[in-house]
């Protein structure tokens, strides 16, 4: 055992409200500046959608991530580093602009100073790359709120890999409509492909909380990392030449504080947290053969940080006694691990990310409420998980490699919790059954409703 | 929580090694080089400055403003909020991605930086100016030059602006208001400003200089059509709500035409966090809304039909939780809480019966003091009339003084007369959704009635029991047979019908939400919003849904009742505001205008009518609308004394008084004379009479033009006198006004001097004559509430506003002394006349018993000012001192104190220590010389931020209401808020009576609290939450009841319009602008960060079904067109949209990313190119109980949502 510590994050998917805060205060902070006009750390996109890039789950196309060799092993998927350095000059898996999208200025002074005229003055387009006047065609977040999805968000990758039963529900039809918002920010993974495609090793995982970042000294703009990262959360500034990427704001992480997104999350849905992990069994955890045993692996590989072994360990490892106190604290750990409401996005890329998401909830198709005939108690207010807009198979090709039964296992523990507190709010009784059915006792769903429900901010990070 | 909260338990140590892996697979941390530097200066700062925005959001969102190298860098949400309890949510991080951007505008290209003056007029303004020396003489020559006037009005909005110098500037303003004032009168120069809550001492600055000089103070919440108008119709108070941590106390919430996430974005977590506690959720949307997302259910009702699902659920309630079974607890809230158990008079109609006027006291021969303002019920125990306490007949007499209060007594009100009824007679009921016009039709049902003093009479609640068609046995009429019979109303099927939504579902939800609140004790609450509050009839909508809330006993319960959540606001600290912002500390009152109706006339929109307003009549009426138009109408209420009418006469109100004083009468009586005469006319009846046109308009944190101007582009054409894409024929002739004069001509560019002052270039700016430079939120001090929370903030300066901008409050405070200067030779001291409607909380509301309709103009009765027609106040006004005043706390509020909703202050403490904290001026006066001692002075002077008041006025209240009340205050009695204080972080509020809710001992905020905890009466009729209203026009609109009313066929009133050109594919789609989520209102729009999170500007959003229908793809350009004007704007096509109604969200300017439009070749216009106003006439009504008015409090409303538009593919090819 060799245990490291991870700064970390949970996102709960189920109160993100899609209002983009986190992408402004975090563009306001670090990326409003020459060369990265079309950089966005963090970014919020709808689901369905293809995504900020494009398509950029389809790692058939920009061979992102890991996957095993033959022989069982892990290799980039991009190829082996011979051949990597060989397409130094000319990497076939690099997104274009186009990929992303052609950021916009304004001639905003015209309003100011336009001569008289025989029309009222207007703001028009201007590319930020050439100054010139263009059309607007794609944007940061094109998708939002479903905008155009029935003509793009068929190309979500998800979508494609659903089992044929699940795929028929999925119509861009007024009726069937279904949506959620996903932030994301880098991964920094425990198994980051960046850091290991990089060829001059400007990329690194910070030893003391597991940061990736980019020295800005090393780097020689050859982008490999940016192919590399299934998630494209590596960007190139195209001023410097060199590539930028999230740094989980760590002049603020190191002053005590959370990171920009997560302060500024006005839907309160981020946590952050240190989780201690086991460097040893990341290589092996990252190379189980059966992708649906990832999320478990991952889980594995994370330690127990109130078990005394791994306490003295860590002690023994230079991991100070207050971090030991924060990993013991830690919403994220308690979240991930003690209470499995939070899944890893993609598992199958094999980076082992370490930000976490709880799924979301969402209405019901009115057709199937209405077809039951048993909605006549008006004290069961609650449907059934099965009856919810969002399919499960869907969900699981984002958080579970595919594993219906681990997202189902989180939708039913959020909607046995509301159903419990239902009950103890209203007629102050304990909802046993509903305990029962999700292997909770009555302390972990008071637990778990105060961390999500109540979140008080020295709770959240 | 703490000043600051703790830090992340971690800390970096070291930076000592690297390490790769053992498979070579990844790098630990390499050597600790400085390369990282980069990151951390791009974090360092110089300084934080707390501040929040003013913007029309509720916001009011306490934010860290980062500064470095004396430049602004970034903003961040505060986190240090006072603490809700451990048991519930904080309130931290408030904010959103558009505050998140503010900061942009800062530096941004199109910042106004200095004072500009279009070209073409500041020529003409240098050169007369030169040749006469005289500003205001200059002025007088370029106005009164139809030709020079007409080549500076047509330059409106053509660009051509010329930088000027603050001297210049304030000069022509200045002389213009002279030279409006002394020609013209007062009331033509006009001030438009919104939203006090939003930014106090800048609201106040120019309000309060408009009242000094007698100026025309529009209002905004009923012109942007947030005002819910059947709030004061059903509670007599205007908007109450409860804060967003309350709905964490509600078990079953329904969203209800409100987009929490997307227009209350701070507040939204307490939604969706409620919901583990075990709330349930509901969203009720006509398209797949982003509040949809985090609901159990979604019903989705066509738009407009909202009143028919709410009147179907009120069906099931009555139904199951009345009829079927009784609820202890809900009887027992009807009784006290509602006019449910009171008796209306029945009227003989035809061989039945109709609803008339509530039964009172002087039915019963009773002659006591206003005995007809004391409403009547049945006692169950004794079958005996009995009048409670707490009618507005206690509340304005003698008599009444501690009887006030809803105290019953032994008193069991019945609220059926099933048991005692001496007959079962038919009565007939108005529906709308049968019947050839807008007028609907009637239906007959019966009702238990009694004989009663000669009377045959019902009780509310059984005409409401056949309102919503709950049948009883034994009685006469068409009833449903059960909740399928889709061929009665309310029932669910019937619902289904209209909606959309399935029967099975509008019953489930019903049941739900009654159940939820009998087992919670009223904890069900529906937030509603835009979405049901913008149409034409949304005062039905919204009546449907009250009555919802309050059958199942929630309002007045925490986590209970309405959540009104659209243009809401709440200034905290109401009564210091309005009583320095409208210089009430100098003179009182001011001229405050009803604000639709003043757009109406000034824009001209009056003459492009396609239907009268007694199409709107029920057959119920007795023809009281007949042949009025809407204008009439609008008329009638202003020379009843119902409603404003500025400007008022069709003479300078100052000539006025100088012809009383040679003639030697009085003012009032001379002007009644004149009026009786025919000599004197109100300007609503000659609005294009160039004596009768508003001159001189002022706007300041506002976007008039480009957000809020319904029917924008009648504004450009009429208004402005510039081009303008209206296509719209004018009235036949056959169905013009009657009482107002038609000038063949419509005048076009009434307005002489358009004045915007903002930092940002708006369409307001576009279009002025003179554009002042702003400072903006991060650079000047100021005060902001909302009612979201309970907490008072301040802005503050992060830095000294760059270039030439300047605060609000300098630049009216500049402005005041100019004028002044210019004031002393073109005016000195004159008399002002005021026509001042029949006002709320004051005893005008006894004015009009019964409601009754008496004309003096058509021989009804005579003109007796404050009864009949409005009151006549003649006001002195030193207009070579207005500056002074400006800058001082005046003699009046010594001597006669402040007054809010009827309570009156006694603030002599205040003032000495005003005097002290601020110094003096003049004579003695507490100084007001800066923004800073304006923010001081209404924090003192408002029972909210000082305890002392709260406990005076709650036990001035107590003497009238005989309850105790004063207790509510005591924990707060010595807390003063002060400036000082806001500007170090939040500060939660004192429970005072200028609102109902109370946050006493830490409790959340709801509204109403205080009726029903401390049985204090609502300020109505009956002193209950009214169901029933029996105001002469509301029989006449078939609208004494919850009614469901459809939205305006507009293609009937206005025909096809489509083009049909070429056989071009076109579809007509039902026209919605929802707020949007990438600005608040026109503001952030031209943001570089909202316009890269959109789509980088205006577009429609439409479903695939319509897109398909005219071969529309995503991102195609689109026009938009029907006969008010034309938009040009990219399509967004996507499937929640339902099929036949498109969205332009809310205020998109036309000022980024806008083409010219095909079919007018002039640029496309604003979301409001293709709306207009249209007034309803229910909304004109005064002088009677709640139905008085006050400001923001009663009026018209600038409904939008009920209109319809052409939509075709246009050329890719654009041109701007």
């Amino acid at each position: 055992m060799r245990p490291m510590a991870q700064v970390a994050m949970v996102m709960n998917l189920d109160k993100c409200i899609g209002c983009h805060t986190c992408s402004v205060t975090c563009k306001q902070t670090w990326t409003n500046r020459d060369g990265t006009e079309y950089v966005w750390f963090n970014n919020v996109e709808t689901k369905p959608g293809i995504g900020y890039p494009k398509h950029y789950e389809d790692q058939e196309r920009w061979k992102g991530g890991w996957e095993l060799d033959r022989k069982g092993r892990l290799r980039l998927r991009s190829g082996s580093r011979v051949k990597r350095l060989a397409s130094l000059f000319a990497n076939p898996d690099l997104p274009s602009i186009d990929d992303y999208y052609e950021p916009i200025t304004y001639d905003y002074d015209t309003l100011l100073k336009a001569p008289a005229g025989p029309h009222t003055p207007v703001i028009r387009p201007k590319s930020a790359l050439t100054g010139k006047d263009t059309a607007i065609t794609w944007g940061a977040n094109w998708e939002d709120d479903l905008g155009g999805a029935a003509e793009h968000a068929g190309g979500d990758p998800n979508l494609a890999s659903l089992p044929p039963e699940a795929a028929e529900r999925v119509r861009f039809e007024f009726e069937r409509t279904f949506m959620f918002h996903l932030p994301r920010i880098c991964e920094h993974c425990l198994n980051p492909a960046c850091v290991s495609a990089c060829p001059s090793g400007a990329m690194y995982k910070r030893e003391e909380d597991g940061i990736v970042l980019v020295d800005q000294d090393r780097c020689r703009g050859w982008r490999m990392c940016v192919s590399a990262c299934p998630y494209k959360k590596v960007y190139v500034n195209h001023h410097t030449g060199k590539a930028e990427k999230c740094t989980f704001c760590f002049p603020r992480i190191e002053a005590g504080q959370p990171t920009v997104c997560a302060e500024t999350c006005v839907g309160r849905l981020r946590y952050l947290g240190l989780v201690l992990y086991d460097a040893d069994a990341v290589t092996a955890a990252a190379s189980v053969p059966d992708e649906r045993d990832l999320l478990e692996a991952q889980r594995a590989a994370f330690l127990d940080p109130a078990d005394p072994a791994v306490i003295e360990a860590a002690l023994a490892a230079g991991i100070p006694a207050d971090w030991l106190d924060a990993a013991r604290r830690s919403p994220v750990y308690e979240l991930a691990v003690r209470h499995r409401v939070a899944l890893p996005l993609h598992p199958e890329y094999r980076t082992m990310p370490m930000v976490w998401y709880i799924p979301p909830l969402s209405p019901v198709l009115d057709a199937v409420s209405d077809m039951d005939g048993d909605n006549t108690d008006p004290d069961d207010v609650f449907h059934a998980i099965r009856d919810l807009r969002i399919p499960m198979e869907y969900l699981a090709s984002l958080f579970s490699a595919g594993d219906v039964d681990v997202v189902a296992g989180v939708l039913m523990k959020l909607s046995a919790m509301r159903g419990y507190m239902r009950a103890r709010t209203l007629d102050g009784t304990v909802a046993d059954d509903l305990l029962t059915a999700t292997g909770m006792s009555g302390a972990d769903v008071e637990r778990l409703y105060r961390l999500l429900a109540i979140a008080k901010y020295d709770e959240r990070y | 929580m703490g000043a600051m909260p703790d830090p992340l338990p971690f800390t970096r140590r070291f930076l000592t090694r690297a390490e790769v892996s053992a498979d070579g697979r990844t790098l630990h941390q390499i050597d600790p080089s400085a390369w990282d530097r980069f990151y951390r200066d791009r974090w360092a700062h110089d300084k934080v400055v707390r501040s929040t925005h003013g913007v029309n959001c509720t916001g009011s969102c306490s934010w860290q403003v980062f500064v470095k190298d004396g430049l602004i860098t970034w903003e961040h949400q505060a986190t240090d909020y006072p603490s809700v309890g451990p048991e519930s949510p904080e309130y931290e991080p408030r904010g959103c991605p558009r505050g998140a951007s503010f900061s942009w505008y800062t530096y941004s290209p199109s910042r106004v930086r200095y004072p500009y003056v279009r070209g073409v007029l500041l020529d003409l303004w240098r050169e007369a100016r030169q040749r006469l020396g005289d500003p205001v003489a200059a002025w007088a020559e370029i106005t009164g030059d139809p030709g020079k006037a007409r080549t500076y009005k047509r330059a409106r909005g053509k660009g051509g602006f010329v930088r000027s110098t603050w001297d210049e500037v304030t000069e022509l303003v200045a002389a213009a208001h002279v030279h409006t004032t002394k020609a013209h009168g007062p009331d033509r120069v006009v001030g438009f400003s919104p939203i006090p809550a939003m930014s106090m001492a800048s609201f106040a600055a120019g309000t309060r200089y408009h009242s000094l000089i007698g100026g025309t103070l529009l209002s905004f919440y009923d012109w942007y059509a947030d005002l819910p108008v059947a709030s004061p119709q059903v509670w007599g108070d205007q908007t109450d709500v409860p804060e967003s941590a309350d709905w964490w106390n509600s078990s079953y919430l329904v969203m209800w035409g409100s987009n929490i996430p997307v227009t209350r974005t701070p507040d939204a977590h307490f939604l969706t966090e409620a919901r583990y506690r075990g709330t349930k959720v509901v969203a009720v949307s006509p398209d797949y809304a982003d509040n949809v997302k985090f609901a159990d259910d979604w019903l989705a009702p066509h738009p407009g039909t909202d009143g028919a699902l709410a009147m179907a659920m009120g069906h099931v309630v009555l139904t199951e939780f009345f009829r079927d079974r009784e609820v202890p607890y809900f009887t027992g809230y009807a009784r006290r809480y509602t006019d449910l158990p009171f008796l209306v008079c029945l009227e003989q109609r035809g061989d039945g019966y109709q609803a008339g006027k509530f039964l009172t006291s002087t039915d019963l021969g009773d002659d006591e003091e206003s005995a007809a303002f004391r409403t009547v019920l049945l006692d169950d125990r004794t079958g005996e009339t009995v009048v409670p306490n707490g009618t507005l007949g206690h509340r304005w007499s003698e008599s009444g003084k501690g009887n006030w209060n809803l105290d019953l007594g032994d008193v069991e009100p019945a609220l059926t007369l099933y048991r005692w009824a001496d007959e079962h007679v038919p009565v007939d009921l108005p529906r709308f959704d049968e019947g050839a016009g807008e007028g609907g039709t009637t239906l007959r049902r019966g009702v238990p009635a009694l004989r009663v003093g000669g009377r045959l009479v019902t009780t509310v609640f059984d005409l409401l029991m056949a309102q919503y068609g709950v049948a009883r046995d034994g009685l006469p009429g068409s009833w449903p047979q059960s909740y399928e019979d889709s061929m009665q109303p309310c029932t669910p099927a019937w619902a289904e019908e209209i909606t959309s939504v399935p029967a099975a579902t509008t019953a489930r939800i019903a049941r739900e939400f009654a159940r939820n609140a009998e087992r919670s004790q009223g904890r069900s609450m529906i937030a509603m919003g835009a979405g049901t509050n913008h149409w034409f009839h949304s005062d039905t909508i919204y009546r449907a849904f009250l009555a919802l809330v309050m059958l199942t006993g929630c309002q007045g319960r925490n986590g209970g009742g309405w959540a009104h959540y659209v243009g809401q606001e709440k200034a905290r600290p109401v009564t210091g505001m309005q009583h320095l912002a409208f210089a009430f500390d100098w003179q009182r009152p001011t001229r405050h205008m009803a604000g639709t109706a003043f757009w109406y006339l000034a824009s001209d929109q009056w003459r492009y009518e396609g239907f009268r307003a007694d199409e709107l009549a029920n057959p119920l009426g007795k023809g009281l609308l007949r042949g009025k138009a809407f204008a009439d109408c609008n008329a009638q209420a202003a020379r009843l004394g119902w409603l404003p009418s500025h400007p008022t006469f069709n003479r300078n109100p100052l000539d006025l008084a100088d012809e009383a004083r040679r003639a030697g009468s009085s003012v009032a009586e001379h002007i009644v004379g004149e009026l009786k005469a025919g000599r004197l006319r109100f300007a609503a009846e000659q609005p294009d009479d160039p004596a009768n046109f508003p001159r001189a308009l002022t706007v300041w944190r506002a976007n008039l033009l480009g957000s809020s101007g319904k029917g924008n582009e009648y504004f450009l054409r009429h208004l402005l006198g510039t081009d303008a894409a209206v296509r719209s024929v004018e009235t036949a002739e056959s169905q013009r006004p009657h009482e107002l004069d038609w000038t063949e001509d419509a005048p076009e560019g009434k307005l002489d001097l358009l004045t915007t002052i903002d930092f940002r270039m708006t369409s307001t700016a576009l279009f002025a004559d003179v554009v002042l430079p702003a400072a903006t939120w991060y650079e000047k001090h100021d005060l902001s509430s909302t009612d979201m929370h309970p907490f008072v903030h301040a802005f503050n300066p992060a830095i000294a506003p760059p270039w030439q901008a300047r605060t609000d409050y300098d630049t009216f405070l500049a402005l005041a002394d100019r004028f002044s200067a210019l004031a002393t030779d073109h005016l000195g001291t004159r008399t002002d006349v005021l026509a001042v409607p029949l006002a709320h909380d004051t005893p005008d509301e006894l004015a009009q018993p019964g409601g009754r309709v008496r004309d003096w103009k058509h021989g009804e009765c005579e003109p007796v000012p404050g009864r009949t027609m409005p009151k006549l106040v003649p006001i002195e006004r030193d207009y070579a001192a207005i500056g002074e005043k400006m800058r001082a706390i005046g003699p009046l509020l010594d001597t006669l104190g402040t007054t809010t909703k009827g309570i009156t202050y006694d603030v002599g403490p205040e003032l000495a220590y005003l005097r002290s904290q601020n110094g003096v001026r003049g004579d003695n006066r507490p100084s007001l010389a800066t923004a800073e001692h304006m923010c001081e002075a209404i924090l003192a002077l408002s029972a909210t931020t000082n305890g002392r008041l709260a406990g005076q006025g709650f036990r001035t209240l107590e003497r009238r209401t005989g309850t105790r009340l004063a207790d509510l205050a005591e924990e707060n009695e010595g807390k003063r808020i002060t400036f000082e204080d806001t500007r170090k972080g939040p500060q939660p509020v004192v429970t005072s009576p200028e609102w109902s809710g109370s946050e006493t001992g830490g409790r959340r905020y709801s509204a109403f609290v205080i009726n029903v905890e401390r049985d204090k009466p609502w300020h109505t009729l009956t002193g209950r939450q009214q169901f029933f209203v029996d105001h002469d026009w509301m029989i006449e609109l078939g609208e004494q009841l919850p009614v469901y009313r459809p939205p305006l066929n507009m293609h009937s009133h206005f025909g096809d319009q489509t083009l049909g050109e070429d056989g071009r594919a076109e579809v007509t789609v039902r026209y919605l602008t929802p707020h949007s989520k990438w600005s608040i209102h026109s503001e952030y729009q031209d943001n570089a960060y909202m316009l890269a999170l959109s789509r980088g500007g205006p577009t429609i959003w439409m479903s695939t079904v319509d897109a398909e229908k005219i071969g529309v793809a995503d991102n195609d350009w689109v026009e938009a067109y029907n006969r008010n004007g034309v938009v040009a704007a990219r399509a967004v096509v996507s499937h929640r949209m339902p099929a036949g109604t498109v969205f332009m969200y809310h205020a998109k300017d036309r000022n980024v990313n806008v083409p010219r439009t095909e079919l007018s070749g002039k640029r496309g216009g604003t979301h409001n190119s293709l709306t207009r106003l249209l007034l309803k006439p229910s909304h004109l009504i005064g002088g009677y109980g709640q139905f008085t008015y006050a400001f923001n409090y009663y009026g018209p409303t600038g409904n939008q949502r009920d209109e319809v538009t052409v939509i075709r593919r246009r050329s890719q090819e654009v041109t701007y």
